[in-house]
This record gives C-alpha cells, sequence and structure tokens, in this order.
C-alpha cells in the first residue's frame, strides 16, 4: 500500500500542477480536474475504514532531519482517519460546489492551488505523528487560509479579515511551537506516541503546566475559541466555498484535533479539565448569544459554528475527567462525552457545511444575505429551503436528524459530570449543566431565525438585486448529499459509531482501550431521562423566545459597541503600528552610516563582550606559520590601500583601491594553498568592482562629508574597536581548543562523498544543508534587488491602493 | 555610450569562448579539483556580464533568450528537490550517493548526485549575479 506520507504530498503536488494545468485547459472548468484530488484520496482513507475498526494502526517513516528527532512520520489511526475523511469528504463536495459557485472570470488557478495547499497542509497536521513536522504544517494552514480568505484581495475588508485571521492563529501557533518544545524537553522525543507512552514519570515536572498552557493557547486561537473567536466572523469575507471548507469542516477543527491528541498527554490534570470545559462552554454560550442578532446570514452562521466548536470543545474538555483516577468502573463514563465530541464533530461538518452552501446559493441568486431583505423565498427555492432546514433543524437538536444524537449525549455528558466529586464539581459543576442548556436555547433560535426569516414571510422583491429562482442542479448536488447524510446518520448512527469512533476513542484513550470497550450504542429513544426533558424545554422556551424576539433584542444593545473584542483587537492593532511606526522611525534616519554604526556596535558589544566574558583574550602566536617576506609585501599593500580609501580624492579611486585589499586577499589565497577560494574570490572581486562601475554614473557626486568632531571620533572609536576585535579573534580561534578538532572527519571525503576535493565535499556532502540555505538567502537577495529596482513606487502609484 | 570599442570587441568574441569553457571545466572538475558550482556559475556569470558590457544589453538578450530570474529560481528548486529526492530512498534529507560507472569512450566514471545538487547551486549563482547587474544598469 502507498503511504500515507504520499498522501499528504499529493494535493501540494497539485498545487504545483494547477497553474501549468490551467494554461492547457481553457474550455473546461478547472474545478473538474481538481476534483479528482480529494476524491482519489477519500477513496484511499477509506479503504483503512475495516482495519483501522479491528484495531491496527499504520505508521510510516521518512527520515527528514534525524539528528534533531525531527522526522517526516505519518500515522494512521481511528482519530486522525475521521479528520482525514472530513478534510478529504467536505474537500470533494466543496470543489464540485465551487465549480458552479466561481465564474470563469475568477482566478480559478490561484483558488484552487491554495484550496490544494490548504488541503495538503491540513492532511499533514492530522497525520504527523512528529509534532515539529505538524507545528510547520499548522502554520501552512494558517498561511494557505490567509491566502484564501483574502482571495478577492481588491477588497479592504477581505484584506483585513485575512490578516486578523493571520495575526491571531499565527501567534496561538507559535506559542503552541514554544510549548511543543517544551514537551521535547521534558520528553526528550518530538513524537507523540513516544510523549503519550513516557509522560506520567514528568507530571511533576516544572515546565509540564506552562507547556499545556501554551498548547492549549494554540489550540484556542486555531478553533475560534473564546476570547479569539473574533476572526472567524470577519474571515467570512472568503468566497463561500471557503467558509464552507475552512471555516466549518476543516481548519477550525484542528484545534479540536490538538486537544483530542493531547488529552492522554495532559488529561489528568485538573487544569485542562477546567481550561478546555469552561473556555469551551463560555464560546458556546457568547458565540450562540451573540450569533441571534446578526443581520448577515453568513455572519450568523459565523457565530454558530464558534459556538458549536465552543460545545464540541467542552465535551473533549469533559472527557477529560476520565483520565483523572485512572482506570475505572466508574471513570469510563466519563469518556462518553468524548465520543459525544467526536459524533458532534461529524454532524457538524454535515450539516454545517450544507448550511453555508445554502447561503452561498442565495448570496448567489438573490444578490444579498441580509435577512432584514430576504423572505419567503421558499416558494421559489424549495430545494434549497429543503436543505436549508435539514440543516438548521439538526443543528437545532431536533429529530429526525443527527444533530439530535449529539445534542442529546452533549447534555448526557454535562449532566454526568455533576456527579463527578473531583475538581470542586459539588458547588460549580451544577453550573455546567445550566450554561449547555441556556446555550442551547439560543442555538435553537437562531437555527429557527436562518429558516423562517429567510424563507418563510413576505417576499420583498424590490429589495433584492435579482428575482429569487432555484439554483442551478449543479450547485445542488453537493448540499443535497450533506443533506441527506444529515439524515442517514440518525436512521444509521451506530454504524458510524462502530467503524470510526469506537477507534478514534482508542486513540484517545489509549490506557482504557486496553481494558473495556469505550463504544456507546446510539439510540434515538431512550425513555423520558432528564435529557429528552431538557430538549423539551429548549424547544418551550425556544419558541417562546423566538416569537417575542422584537421585544427583548434591545438587551443587545445594553453593551456599548466599543466594548467588543473586535474594538480592543482593533485597538491593539493600531497601538502596535502606531508605536512601531515610532520606533521604527526613531532608528531608521536613511543615513548608511547609522545603520553601520548599530551593526558594528552590535558586533562590538555581542563578541567583544563575549570575549571578555569567556576570557578568551588570551591567545599564543608561537604555534603560527612563519611569515615570508612575500607575505610582508602583500599584507603591507593592502594597509597602504586600505588607509589610502580614506584620503581618497574621487570615487573611482576609491573603487580601485577597494579592488587592491580584495586581490590581496586572493593572492593571499594562491600562497596559502587554496585555489578554489582565490578563484572565487578573484572572480567575486571581479564582478563586484564591475557592479561598482555599472551602478557609478547613477551615484550622487562624491563629496568629503564634513561632518562635526563628535561624529568623526566615535566613527574613529567604533572602526579601531571592530578591528581590533577582528584581530584578536583571528588570532584567538588558533588555540582555542574547546571541542575536538573535526577535520579529522573530512579527512574521509574520498571514502564518504567519493570527492578528492575536500572543500568541494564539505561544502555540497558534509554541509550540503548550509549550502542549499546560502543559495535559497542568495535567491532572496536576487529578487530583493530585482524588486527594489524594478517596482519603485512612482509618485502618486501609492493612492492606487485601495481604490 | 557610442563608443565603437573594435579591439573590445573582437577580443571578447575569442574570450568569451575561453571563460565558458573555463566555467564547465570547473563545475564538472569541482569535486576532485578546485572548482564547483558556486564558482563555475560566478565564471559563468562573468562571460555574460563581458558580453553585455561590450556588446548592448538587448542585442544579447536576443541572442540569450533566458529569464535569468526563472534561472534563478530553477536553481533554487534543484538545490532544493535533490534534497527531497533523498526521501525517495528512505535516507536523511539532502543525502547525496555517488557510485564508479564504466560508460563507453569515457572508461570509469565517479558519477554523483552532488553534480545535480551543485548544478541548481550554480544556476543560482549564475541567475542572480545577471540578473542584479541587468537590472542596475537597466535602471536609469
Amino acid at each position: 500500500m502507498i503511504s500515507v506520507n504520499v498522501l499528504i504530498i499529493i494535493p501540494f503536488l497539485a498545487a504545483a500542477l494547477i497553474p501549468f494545468l490551467n494554461k492547457r485547459i481553457s474550455r473546461l472548468h478547472i474545478g473538474w480536474f481538481v476534483l479528482f484530488v480529494p476524491l482519489i484520496l477519500f477513496i484511499f482513507l477509506a479503504r483503512y475504514i475495516p482495519s483501522i475498526a479491528n484495531g491496527s494502526t499504520y505508521l510510516y517513516t521518512v527520515n527528514w532531519i534525524p539528528s534533531y528527532g525531527i522526522n517526516f512520520t505519518s500515522y494512521l489511526d481511528g482519530l486522525s482517519l475521521i479528520f482525514g475523511l472530513i478534510i478529504t469528504g467536505v474537500g470533494a463536495l466543496v470543489i464540485l460546489y465551487s465549480i458552479y459557485y466561481l465564474s470563469e472570470n475568477e482566478s480559478l488557478k490561484h483558488f484552487y492551488a491554495y484550496l490544494m495547499l490548504f488541503m495538503g497542509a491540513m492532511l499533514g497536521v492530522i497525520f504527523s505523528d512528529n509534532i515539529m513536522v505538524l507545528y510547520v504544517f499548522w502554520e501552512l494552514t494558517s498561511i494557505s487560509s490567509f491566502l484564501l480568505i483574502a482571495f478577492w484581495f481588491q477588497r479592504k475588508r477581505s484584506r483585513e479579515g485575512a490578516q486578523k485571521a493571520l495575526l491571531i492563529t499565527v501567534s496561538g501557533g507559535i506559542s503552541m511551537l514554544v510549548g511543543f518544545i517544551m514537551i521535547g524537553s521534558i520528553t526528550e522525543t518530538f513524537s507523540f506516541r513516544e510523549i503519550i507512552t513516557i509522560i506520567p514519570d514528568f507530571y511533576e515536572h516544572h515546565l509540564f503546566i506552562p507547556a499545556m498552557l501554551l498548547i492549549l493557547l494554540g489550540a484556542f486561537t486555531k478553533s475560534a475559541q473564546f476570547p479569539f473567536h473574533i476572526w472567524l466572523p470577519s474571515a467570512m469575507e472568503a468566497p463561500t466555498p471557503v467558509s464552507a471548507y475552512l471555516h466549518s469542516a476543516t481548519m477550525v477543527n484542528a484545534g479540536l484535533y490538538l486537544v483530542a491528541r493531547f488529552t492522554p498527554v495532559f488529561g489528568g490534570e485538573v487544569a485542562w479539565f477546567w481550561l478546555v470545559t469552561g473556555i469551551g462552554l463560555v464560546t458556546m454560550f457568547w458565540g450562540s448569544f451573540t450569533a441571534v442578532r446578526q443581520t448577515d446570514l453568513k455572519a450568523l452562521l459565523a457565530y454558530s459554528t464558534i459556538s458549536q466548536l465552543g460545545m464540541i470543545m467542552s465535551m473533549f474538555g469533559m472527557s477529560s475527567a476520565a483520565l483523572n483516577n485512572g482506570y475505572s468502573a466508574d471513570s469510563v463514563v466519563y469518556t462518553q462525552a468524548a465520543f459525544a465530541a467526536l459524533f458532534h464533530l461529524i454532524n457538524h461538518a454535515t450539516f454545517k457545511s450544507a448550511l453555508f452552501m445554502v447561503v452561498g446559493i442565495i448570496d448567489h441568486g438573490v444578490g444579498t444575505r441580509d435577512i432584514r431583505r430576504l423572505g419567503g423565498l421558499a416558494t421559489y427555492m424549495p430545494v434549497t429551503f429543503t436543505i436549508a432546514m435539514i440543516g438548521s433543524f439538526s443543528m437545532a437538536g431536533l429529530p429526525p436528524f443527527n444533530g439530535f444524537l449529539s445534542k442529546e449525549m452533549f447534555f448526557t455528558s454535562v449532566l454526568n459530570i455533576r456527579d463527578l466529586n473531583i475538581f470542586s464539581l459539588e458547588t460549580w459543576g451544577t453550573m455546567l449543566p445550566v450554561i449547555a442548556w441556556v446555550a442551547s436555547v439560543f442555538t435553537f433560535i437562531y437555527c429557527m431565525i436562518v429558516v423562517f426569516q429567510t424563507f418563510f414571510g413576505k417576499y420583498k422583491e424590490e429589495r433584492l438585486e435579482h428575482p429569487a429562482h432555484e439554483a442551478p442542479p449543479g450547485m445542488l448536488i453537493a448540499p443535497v448529499i450533506l443533506g441527506v447524510l444529515v439524515i442517514a446518520i440518525f436512521f444509521f448512527p451506530n454504524v458510524l459509531g462502530d467503524y470510526l469512533i469506537v477507534p478514534a476513542m482508542a486513540s484517545i484513550f489509549p490506557t482504557f482501550a486496553t481494558e473495556t470497550d469505550l463504544g456507546v450504542t446510539i439510540s434515538a429513544w431512550h425513555g423520558f431521562q432528564p435529557e429528552l426533558w431538557m430538549t423539551i424545554g429548549v424547544v418551550v422556551i425556544g419558541t417562546l423566545l423566538y416569537i417575542s424576539l422584537k421585544y427583548w433584542k434591545k438587551i443587545y444593545g445594553i453593551l456599548p459597541e466599543s466594548w467588543s473584542f473586535d474594538s480592543l483587537y482593533n485597538a491593539i492593532l493600531e497601538t502596535v503600528e502606531t508605536s512601531s511606526n515610532k520606533i521604527t522611525n526613531f532608528y531608521m534616519t536613511g543615513y548608511l552610516r547609522d545603520y553601520l554604526v548599530y551593526v558594528y556596535l552590535f558586533f562590538i558589544i555581542v563578541v567583544g563582550g563575549t570575549l571578555i566574558y569567556t576570557g578568551a583574550l588570551d591567545f599564543s602566536i608561537a604555534n603560527n606559520a612563519p611569515i615570508d617576506a612575500i607575505d610582508w609585501v602583500i599584507a603591507i599593500t593592502m594597509i597602504i590601500g586600505a588607509v589610502a580609501i580614506i584620503f581618497a580624492k574621487s570615487r573611482l579611486t576609491a573603487i580601485l583601491l577597494n579592488g587592491v585589499i580584495g586581490y590581496g586577499v586572493a593572492l593571499f589565497f594562491v600562497l596559502l594553498r587554496a585555489p578554489d577560494l582565490a578563484l572565487t574570490q578573484t572572480v567575486v572581486e571581479t564582478v563586484t568592482t564591475v557592479l561598482f562601475l555599472v551602478a557609478y554614473y547613477f551615484l550622487p557626486e562624491w563629496k568629503k562629508e564634513d561632518s562635526p568632531r563628535r561624529t568623526k571620533s566615535i566613527n574613529l572609536l567604533i572602526s579601531i574597536l571592530v578591528g581590533t576585535i577582528f584581530v584578536i579573534v583571528a588570532l584567538a580561534v588558533q588555540n582555542g581548543k574547546l571541542f575536538e578538532s573535526i577535520s579529522s572527519y573530512f579527512e574521509n571525503s574520498y571514502e564518504l562523498a567519493g570527492a578528492k576535493n575536500i572543500v568541494n565535499a564539505i561544502l555540497s556532502d558534509f554541509r550540503g544543508f548550509d549550502t542549499m540555505l546560502e543559495v535559497v538567502v542568495l535567491l532572496i537577495a536576487g529578487i530583493g534587488i530585482f524588486t527594489l529596482i524594478k517596482f519603485k513606487a512612482g509618485k502618486g502609484e501609492e493612492e492606487l491602493e485601495n481604490k | 555610450m557610442k563608443i565603437n570599442n573594435v579591439i573590445l570587441r573582437t577580443v571578447a568574441r575569442v574570450v568569451v569562448y575561453i571563460i565558458l569553457t573555463l566555467a564547465v571545466y570547473l563545475f564538472l572538475a569541482g569535486h576532485n579539483n578546485p572548482g564547483g558550482g558556486f564558482i563555475g556559475g560566478l565564471v559563468l556569470s562573468t562571460a555574460f556580464v563581458l558580453l553585455f558590457i561590450v556588446f548592448d544589453i538587448e542585442t544579447i538578450q536576443k541572442a540569450l533568450p533566458f529569464d535569468f530570474k526563472k534561472v534563478a529560481a530553477l536553481g533554487a528548486l534543484l538545490a532544493v528537490g535533490t534534497g527531497f529526492g533523498s526521501f525517495l530512498f528512505d535516507v536523511s534529507f539532502l543525502t547525496q550517493a555517488f557510485d564508479y560507472f564504466d560508460l563507453p569512450f569515457f572508461g570509469e566514471v565517479e558519477l554523483t548526485t552532488v553534480t545535480i545538487f551543485e548544478l541548481g547551486v550554480a544556476l543560482v549563482v549564475v541567475g542572480v549575479v545577471v540578473t542584479i547587474i541587468l537590472s542596475i544598469s537597466e535602471d536609469v
């Protein structure tokens, strides 16, 4: 079987090929070709379902940087399989939908290339066993989502939304990286599987809690948890297929995935339980509460996504209670929360993607998403209406849709957790079901808003941009499939449970899986239990509140607009911008001399300081090679040349004198039998001199700077210090024997690398990584110079921006 | 500048071939003798620079229709790509291999994957140096 590593690479390859493919094929929408990628990956992953259900896992390793323990290892188990199927499955449907959504006039090659980049990154996140590799893919999802959100970059709001998402998720990602490094230094491994097995020895480690907090920060920002949720509504500026994919089914789930993955590592910790559960419930409440006030359908769905993510997050948090006391018959009960979380995750992916697609259809059809302008669409768009109803009722937790089942299980878990006598739950625990229930009421209300205010009531054609009509059949295929899934899952939930969720449970609770069966039989009817009464309460109170909506909607006006987290974010951004502008203006004076002073001062302080601090100042020149007469001649010539530059009257003289020094160094290399270096030095010297002469005509008049005495003396002092330190370093390295010399290793260059030229063997065989990076740096520098010269903004050009 | 550099032009026509040959020699010799991708690339770019100086840029660009930015990008792709190539053989990143082959006409020859890596380095150097010089000289 092909390894999972290849599977991760495929979308990246596709992303690289799409721009070329787009040129060749102009008649057919390129989406049809892109569609194959997720489809093939989905089928490929689906073939693993039976064997994963039987308890097997798959591990593939490709060495990357083995010396640091960073290897490209992919791990396929129940948990990653669920996410993988969602990513590829929903991905395929979204691409199918986007073929009809995006017209040929859009920059399709960019869109699909970004989308493939994102898909690959996402698969990388969920299949990586190595946390460092996971981090790389994690940030790649942020970057590709940035590109996707800003797809219509001509719009200012798109750019701002993309920036907000990037800033928040990447800063979370960086804190997560710090957490990963801490975990790595605690356990001395970067592999998930190894960390899980040895982490119990390190519960008392002083870095354990900080690492946990930092990793949670990464997960919370990615999954748009309170108070980091503000990026998700702004990200709705993206094209709707992107919202359906990234902001409901995949990227936002990465945080949930991380929490689920790290549950066996940190789950036993009390802080973990409270943070994940608490933040999750607060997010759930705040998201659903805010969703009700939204007038833009897409914004409403964004807040509802925040709320649903919070709900899943809290369930993962509650399930960690099971790990607190180790395995026992009592604690197994709490694992059900994780089961419900995974179940709801799948359900949410189905109904929320369908809803986003519905909103896209409405937006496309009538030209607006504003609920105040919509109404009475049911008769004009019957299929769309049906899907919207299925999705919304499922989200509200009504039968016969899959959301009902997972919502009931959610209530079961909150009720279970109340009985637990750890973590001071006996007092605070009663709060959990209350918050959960209130949040569910609001969820019910906004679901009703989606259905009734859009599709019922008066049809206001004069307020729409286009008259309402049913969407083209192609656009309806994907949401219809999702809608059918929503109902199918309700009637056959246990297929899903047995084949997908149970194996995933084994990944979250590896210690429990050996003791007992973690499966739960999902049943739609379980008697008149408290859960059912809670649901009935939600429906009754929710309906009453929905009807009386206009009477109590005023409460949203109580909190002033400027108190939101959004304005806090804007204020922070503004402060950072102005203050960094001030600081930058302070030191970026525009004088080359000042910049050189910074560089040299830094050098003097760091290198000179280190020399003094470590006492490396002592050096002996006894072992140095003897100096011949010819060496003296060259050295003195170079000194004279260098000193002469200071007194040169014209620029041409200065350039030539500078060349004297360079060629002098080349001569030294010749004398010291380093032909490689001599050759390089000669050519570089020639090229730079030519470059100088090319630019010669355009340089400003050469004039003696008449600077004040103080500046001159500072210059003199710095130059003397720099020169002295360089000489000392050059002499001191001769007798610094801190490490064993590694030169003996390079003597084997012929046996190891087949090279008689040791210099070359070092450069490209032994230290090839350095050379590779140098080449990349060179390329970046070249591009930098090219863009600086070619794309100089003329006066007045900047105003074209934002038009 | 309308200066008729007859001597320089005549000499350059010959010298360029010598430089080009030297560049190729240096590049191929790098593994066992002084030379290598970086120097080979630099020498190659001096040949281009000489051509650009002696004849004017338009003429040379007609004769050598390369986009040197793309040359540099291709080089970087090669250099980084050989690193990933090692994954196919399940060895660490950038592992290089070599062996001796008995080729007809050439006799026993050492072939090594480093050459591809070095080719990437050389292309980047040529691309970047020529791009910089061209863009500075075109910027009036």
